[in-house]
């Protein structure tokens, strides 16, 4: 199902641009590994998980933390969020643009790289293997809500759902709706809540409830 | 079980960040965990790989005139040694043969193939 007011958003289109040598034959082994039977995407990135902590949905965390505490830095991010980004130093990875996109009580965005897997990785560590799947790469655009819900966010039909295909220019990093009971919290207190699901757009923050645990 | 990188010491020990490893770009991590999930799996012996790699960074060092000659700041040049290290077992125990990884490397170069799966 898709109500007529949902919409895609791919104006900046995706071009192909090349690969470094060594990404190639990283990319050229993995496939063969994965054909061959010997690996699993999903138990690379569970390797890679438990090793790597140093950049992850921390980074992006912060970000959402600040921009729903302090209003100045949230109307700097949304219009330009390379500066305010280049200006915390993380922006530094790779050359990409992020346009941050804010969700409010009638407009919910949601992520997705639809011809292979671009991420801000820089902001929310290393993307998940379902963000790099072909089920989820074609089923975000042709029935967003369906897959919001099998990762538990069911949506009002009043809200309008846009879906923003990330390239090689540009990722996008989704500003979740504060959650309700958190006034007066501090960044740090506000940053437990941001998942990097909620990032990409396909649940809400964490309840003040969960994190009080 | 105990962390097989812990037995990578000296030039062949992983860049690391307050003792985490650290990855400046995703396919130095996508490197990491392929070497690391087939190790697991028995592809190779942890052994084998840990003297290539080793073997491959000497040469590395060797081209510059040392390890004093060594630039790389972003872990690039270390990755792209574990990558030989890892490409030169696998074809060694007949997992991936040279030629094959060549010829779907230069598909993923020139945009012929762009799905890793």
């Amino acid at each position: 199902m898709s109500l007529d007011h949902d919409h895609v958003h791919a104006e900046h289109g995706h071009p192909w641009s090349p690969p470094s040598e060594l990404e190639a034959r990283v990319r050229a082994l993995e496939s063969l590994l994965i054909e061959k039977g010997r690996a699993t995407p999903e138990a690379i990135d569970a390797i890679i998980g438990k090793y790597e902590t140093e950049i992850g949905p921390l980074l992006g965390a912060g970000v959402v933390a600040r921009a729903w505490a302090d209003e100045e830095f949230r109307r700097r991010l949304l219009d330009d969020a390379d500066a305010v980004l280049g200006e915390l130093e993380l922006s530094g990875f790779e050359a990409e643009h992020v346009k941050v996109v804010e969700c409010t009580p009638s407009e919910h965005h949601i992520v997705v790289c639809t011809l292979c897997s671009c991420y801000p990785w820089a902001l929310l560590g290393l993307p998940p293997g379902w963000y790099k799947s072909p089920a989820y790469r074609a089923r975000a655009v042709s029935e967003p809500r369906a897959v919001m819900a099998e990762f538990g966010l069911v949506l009002e039909d009043g809200v309008r759902v846009t879906v923003w295909d990330s390239s090689a220019d540009i990722r996008y990093l989704v500003l979740p709706l504060r959650p309700e009971g958190t006034e007066g919290w501090s960044e740090e207190r506000l940053a437990e809540l941001v998942t990097r699901d909620s990032m990409i757009g396909v649940s809400r923050p964490l309840e003040p409830e969960a994190a009080a645990a | 079980m105990a962390d097989p990188t812990l037995e990578l010491e000296g030039a062949a020990a992983l860049p690391r960040s307050n003792g985490e490893p650290v990855f400046s770009a995703p396919w130095q991590s996508r490197a990491f965990g392929m070497a690391m999930a087939l190790s697991e799996q028995g592809a190779f012996e942890w052994e084998d790989f840990r003297v290539r790699l080793i073997a491959e960074i000497a040469d590395a060092e060797a081209a510059v005139g040392g390890p004093e000659g060594i630039e790389d700041e972003d872990g690039s040049l270390y990755y792209s040694r574990w990558l030989a290290a890892l490409s030169a077992v696998l074809a060694e125990r007949d997992v991936v043969a040279s030629p094959e990884l060549a010829g779907r490397e230069e598909e993923f170069r020139t945009g012929v193939r762009r799905e890793v799966y």
